[in-house]
């Protein structure tokens, strides 16, 4: 009973990231517990906004939650990833800058409404995905090298849109997104994503979405012949990943007022990748879980702010991210759990050779021979 | 010839998580013998003769090679020790040359000699009569010529024992033929052969032996004379097999007064698959099929029907009105419903749960915008697990965790839910134990009996006697005769593929 | 079985390997033909040609070792992060470490390409991780551990290095008469010759030998390939030590190149050797490719990059979206090629 009971909780998605979490909170309850600490503080616009690393953690996360979003849908329809994100994020972002400033770069007032400029971004972030898209769906291309095209000329396409000038949005009321709207603490981030994941949510409730695009990452003729159409599913995947990157673009741009266009979300797509992986979603597409992989984009982004804890250079940051992700996905992976599942399997039976000594000796060498190799292999 | 023990496996067990594949299996074969491994879907053979060649690890038990035991870790352990096998699905590197293909992951030299290996490939296939060159890519090989590659490989490998897994279901009679020669050849040269089949035609045409396996447990090792067909198919099932011979007597033929109504014809009909262009049609309630060897183009005729491959010309008419049918979707929108020949390809879509599977199909057609609820999909699953005796676990047990005859009856679910007017079964028989066989024959009837009108495809013609009442008769991707009433028999479909002159 | 042989026609001949490779050479040719008549002067002499192959040696290591792991079915996108880490280790240690020695110097190099090689294929190969999320994580490590390593970018002092980074080779009569008059011989780089040396090499090792057949069957199907007897697990895992090895190689001839140390280094250099790689004739799927190819899909890349200087869009974009044009054209015949030809063979 106890032990079905522990086996159903160490299988279930959420398990891996929850537990990580756990760990992380375990890691900075020791070394600063300071770190927990939220405090209630007045920003340079003078509004009373909530700080600490896990306010923090709740705002960078959400953008990348945001991402993890379409990157899941991606990656269960194609079985591949898109790594273009954060070059897209910049073209998306460069356009609604445009848009707001027209041609000059230090405008006293927005051109156009912020709404248009985001319906804007929209649009070009959801071209982008459909480019990304049609060559992965139509043409057939493996996505992480169809992406790689828009990865590669993304930063310059988006450095082009503006002329390579840096235009600043004068309107403050553009900060809102990345930042507060006066009056409430909580960052605007938290609110954007609950309500992407709301929207998700319900399309994934009142659609069948969910169940094509997992069709189609499974068995993609099968689901043909069942009258699913996987081109325009993977098709799909990609433009809803380029409608969450136009939502990510926002946030981003919004937070500085204005672009970089080498810096701007920079790897950002592979937190997004790592996020969908932490969540226990196989990279090779099929079975996802949504909400397996929104959990992870926080443990990602809390595994970076305790980093930074750490007085860890930025530059430096990616090595120590690297190890625990490694870590993560070592021992999450099937593979690893079969070998420790085997090993203590072992050990048990050879404990019960010990007392069993009267059991014949061929058995005994058999299982000490199983045993060498179960050693070697670890 | 004396034959000598060759090979001895005893008290081979082996679990998969949940499952014992193998319990306490022994099993020996002598030298110059083909020994027929026998058992319904599930019983085994597969998981054995992987332990055997290394691809899986035996949980325990012994493996003796000339009386000395053998430990065998991976295929390059079972190669070395001169086990060599030929599996159903083409193993082989559709990207490398023929040559290649025959020779890679063999000897121990470093370095490959292109010419001295051209040279003796070519010798071997023109030996065994392939039609391949040495120097060609192999994807660029028919599926059949690409099976014959791999026996070719397998067979030059001067191996102690060979092992046959289903390599005929790709080929056709001729090249079953050309491949029993070869058996009989390497027999007496002492080879032992382990051969597993469906066919039971083949078995009692070639093989010495016998050993039946079932659930997991062997059953028996017989000698081939003592052991009768139904005697056979009684042990491979585990009970005394009622009749099977004349099931269409059973169930009545659909009768309503709409009986006559033509529900679905095609003219002129051409697909990309490469079958010229055919005319084709069906009546209410009615059970035809299309028969040929394969590769005759069966398949690719009833895949235009349904839209499966892209259709480049011809007329379709639904209950006399023209219909156009571009695709899967059309066609199901139509009342058209298609089991397609492969199963795992085609078919199941693995990592969903059996409830998925079964509500798919009806899903698709409801429309994106309107998912059924969970409840909805509980009970369509439910009501069909029971309807068609599906073993699973549950409904939300991932299908490809079941058994291959579970698998297809499934995917008849799926069709079924749909309520088709017209149900295209392609090949639902194969690779499936005797029992569903019999079981998805009796309900092709029982359907057609309540208006259903149904094609019936297998490559075993005593099924397709059993239960259609006309067959479209193919040969070289064309239609080629017509046969129906008192034409239905063995010899004159026999004659009428193999053609007038 | 006739019938379809004849319709195949001569793409059924051609294997996939030979056919990418000559559409990538007949491209390359028409390139650099229209670059000498469009563009004339630079590149109408061999030094041009020379000169990027002198700058672009390490980007040719790098890319013939993600075609071998590319064409066993694997990917490796940590090679510009160990190329960093590279010059910054070496860089440290010939500056830092009385005595230092230049032959040490390179054992730290191809030390380093080895360890994350060996470190990857093994997560790779025998736990069954995805090669990319394994990379992924090594291309982070070897980043981060370079500003670990040293903070600061800075040129290298050491005597025996420069006098080493100075040397070039001579080729004999490849040269040319400048605005003067003046005979100047045709000069390549150490690296270069490095780098030819490879190709060749790999191109015997992947033509000839059993582990280089390996590599195609396992990128071709590896059910297949474990059945007919290769070890699939020992393949992966050397594909991506011999990529790891050649990312240490390329880092020291990059180190030669540039002649300091900074985690800026080789930004991007994976994307452009798994571009180069595919321009090449690489299939990512796996089991196709061939190494010359890969070289002439690096003279392609560096070629067009040229052209596009030349042409005066000096704008540092244009070099990216030229790149990624490139690519995208490629990527386009190969699947239209591809497709063609499966179309072809099934009638």
């Amino acid at each position: 009973m106890n032990k079905s009971l522990i086996k159903k909780i160490t299988s279930n998605q959420l398990f891996i990231p929850i537990m990580a979490l756990l760990l992380l909170a375990v890691i900075n309850l020791i070394v600063d517990p300071g770190f927990f600490k939220v405090t209630l503080r007045t920003n340079n616009d003078g509004n009373p906004v909530l700080s600490g690393s896990l306010i923090t953690i709740l705002d960078y996360g959400s953008e990348l939650a945001i991402l993890a979003i379409g990157m899941t849908l991606v990656t269960a329809a194609s079985g591949g990833q898109d790594i273009s994100v954060g070059a897209t994020i910049a073209i998306a972002g460069s356009a609604m800058l445009r848009v707001l400033c027209g041609t000059n770069p230090r405008p006293d007032a927005i051109q156009a409404p912020i709404i248009v400029a985001f319906l804007v971004a929209c649009l070009v972030g959801m071209l982008c995905g459909a480019f990304n898209g049609a060559l992965v769906s139509i043409f057939k291309i493996q996505p992480m090298i169809a992406t790689l095209i828009l990865f590669t000329a993304g930063r310059p396409i988006a450095a082009w849109i503006n002329f390579n000038r840096l235009p600043i949005v004068p309107d403050p009321k553009f900060k809102y997104f990345g930042g507060f709207i006066p009056g409430i603490p909580i960052p605007t981030t938290v609110f954007i994503m609950l309500l992407c994941v709301l929207v998700i949510a319900l399309v994934l409730k009142f659609t069948n979405l969910g169940l094509y695009t997992q069709a189609v990452g499974i068995n993609e003729k099968s689901a043909r012949l069942n009258g699913i159409n996987p081109t325009f599913v993977k098709f799909l995947a990609f433009v809803i990943l380029g409608l969450c990157v136009a939502v990510a673009a926002l946030i981003k741009v919004s937070r500085i007022a204005t672009i970089n266009y080498n810096v701007i979300a920079k790897d950002i797509e592979m937190d997004a990748i790592l996020a969908v992986a932490l969540g226990g979603n196989a990279l090779s597409g099929g079975k996802f879980n949504m909400w397996a992989s929104v959990l992870g984009a926080y443990v990602i982004q809390a595994l970076t702010t305790t980093l930074y804890k750490f007085h860890i250079s930025s530059d430096a940051l990616a090595a120590y991210k690297a190890v625990v992700v490694i870590l993560l996905v070592f021992f999450s992976a099937p593979k690893v759990r079969e070998y420790v599942g085997d090993f203590f399997k072992k050990m048990k039976a050879k404990k019960k050779t010990a007392q069993l000594v009267a059991v014949g000796d061929s058995a005994a060498e058999v299982i000490s021979g199983e045993n060498e190799e179960v050693e070697e292999d670890n | 010839m004396e034959n000598t023990r060759l090979l001895e496996m005893r008290g081979i067990e082996k679990y998969f998580p949940g499952v014992k594949a193998l319990q306490k299996v022994d099993f020996s074969l002598n030298s110059g013998e083909i020994h027929a491994l026998m058992g319904e879907n599930g019983a085994g053979k597969s998981t054995l003769i992987k332990v055997l060649t290394g691809v899986y690890g035996k949980d325990a038990g012994v493996i003796r090679l000339d009386g000395k035991e053998v430990q065998i870790h991976s295929p390059q352990d079972a190669q070395r020790l001169g086990i060599s096998t030929v599996y159903q699905e083409i193993t082989l590197c559709p990207n490398l040359t023929v040559a290649e293909n025959m020779y890679i992951g063999r000897g121990n030299g470093a370095i490959t000699n292109w010419k001295k290996m051209n040279e003796s490939a070519d010798r071997i296939l023109k030996r065994m009569d392939i039609p391949a060159r040495a120097t060609q890519q192999l994807a660029s090989c028919s599926i059949a010529v690409q099976q014959m590659v791999a026996i070719a490989r397998a067979v030059d490998m001067e191996c102690k024992v060979l092992i046959l897994d289903e390599p005929t279901s790709s080929l056709d009679e001729q090249e079953v033929e050309k491949l029993f020669g070869l058996m009989r050849d390497l027999k007496e040269l002492g080879v032992g052969i382990i051969f597993v089949t469906h066919f039971l035609d083949q078995v009692y045409e070639v093989c010495d032996k016998i050993t039946v396996l079932r659930d997991g447990q062997l059953v028996g090792e017989y000698e081939i004379k003592d052991l009768p067909r139904v005697k056979l198919v009684a042990k491979m099932l585990g009970k005394e097999m009622d009749d099977l011979s004349d099931i269409k007597g059973e169930t009545e033929s659909y009768s309503g007064e709409d009986a006559d109504e033509e529900v679905f014809e095609a003219s002129k009909l051409v697909s990309n698959a490469g079958i010229k262009p055919f005319d084709f049609h069906i009546r209410k309630g009615e059970v035809n099929g299309f028969t040929g060897l394969l590769g005759s183009g069966r398949s690719e005729c009833v895949r235009a029907i349904f839209g499966a491959d892209r259709v480049l010309g011809g007329k379709v008419k639904m209950h006399g009105k023209p219909v156009k049918i571009k695709g899967p979707k059309q066609a199901m929108k139509n009342g058209i419903a298609y089991l397609p020949e492969d199963r795992k390809i085609d078919g199941i879509v693995g990592d969903l749960s059996v409830r998925e599977n079964i509500i798919l199909a009806l899903q698709v057609m409801k429309g994106f915008f309107k998912p059924f609820t969970k409840a909805q999909a509980y009970a369509f699953a439910d009501e069909y697990i029971k309807k068609l005796n599906i073993k699973t676990a549950s409904a939300d047990t991932p299908v490809k965790s079941l058994s291959g005859g579970n698998q297809q009856k499934v995917i008849l679910a799926r069709w079924l839910l749909m309520h088709p007017e017209y149900l295209i079964l392609d090949e639902p028989t194969r690779g499936i134990d005797v029992g569903t066989k019999i079981d998805i024959q009796k309900l092709v009837l029982e359907l057609a009996s309540e208006g259903m009108s149904i094609t019936f495809i297998s490559s075993e013609t005593d099924e397709m006697l059993r239960t259609c009442s006309r067959l479209v008769v193919m040969r070289d991707r064309k239609v080629v005769g017509e046969l129906s009433g008192d034409d239905l028999t063995q010899s004159m479909i026999m004659s009428t593929i193999a053609g007038g002159e | 079985m006739d019938k379809s042989k004849m319709k195949g026609g001569l793409f059924s001949k051609v294997s996939d390997t030979n056919l990418l490779f000559s559409i990538t050479v007949t491209i390359f040719i028409l390139m650099y033909a229209s670059a000498v008549i469009f563009q004339g002067g630079g590149f109408r002499k061999p030094q041009t040609l020379f000169n990027i192959l002198s700058s672009n040696a390490a980007l040719i290591i790098t890319a013939l070792g993600l075609s071998i792991v590319m064409i066993s079915g694997g990917i490796d996108i940590s090679v510009g992060g160990v190329v960093a880490l590279v010059t910054m280790s070496c860089a440290v240690y010939l500056d830092y470490c009385p005595g230092a020695n230049i032959w040490v110097s390179m054992l730290i190099a191809v030390g380093i390409g080895l360890a994350f090689g060996i470190v990857q294929g093994f997560l790779v190969a025998y736990f069954d991780i995805q090669p990319f999320i394994v990379t992924l994580a090594g291309m982070f490590f070897a980043r981060g551990m370079t500003t670990i390593v040293h903070t600061k970018p800075f040129n290298v002092e050491n005597e025996a290095f420069r006098k080493l980074k100075d040397t070039r080779i001579v080729i004999p009569g490849a040269g040319s008469y400048n605005k003067h008059n003046i005979y100047q011989p045709a000069k390549i780089e150490i690296g270069v010759v490095v780098a030819l040396v490879l190709v060749v090499v790999l191109f015997l090792v992947l033509r000839y030998t059993k582990l280089g057949r390996s590599f195609y069957a396992v990128g071709g199907n590896k059910q297949s390939a474990l059945m007919l007897g290769i070890n699939v697990r020992r393949t992966k895992f050397l594909s991506h030590v011999i990529c790891g090895l050649l990312a240490g190689i390329a880092g020291y001839v990059y180190f030669l190149n540039v002649g300091s140390g900074s985690a800026a280094h080789a930004t991007g250099m994976e994307m452009n050797a798994i571009a180069s790689s595919i321009i090449g004739g690489t299939l990512l799927t796996g089991g196709v490719g061939n190494i010359v190819g890969t070289l002439f899909g690096v003279l392609s890349l560096c070629t067009i990059q040229n052209m596009v200087a030349s042409a005066g869009l000096g704008d540092a974009w244009w070099t990216g979206i030229t790149i990624a044009a490139m690519l995208c054209i490629f990527l386009l015949i190969q699947s239209i090629v591809i497709r063609q030809k499966k179309r072809a063979l099934r009638v």
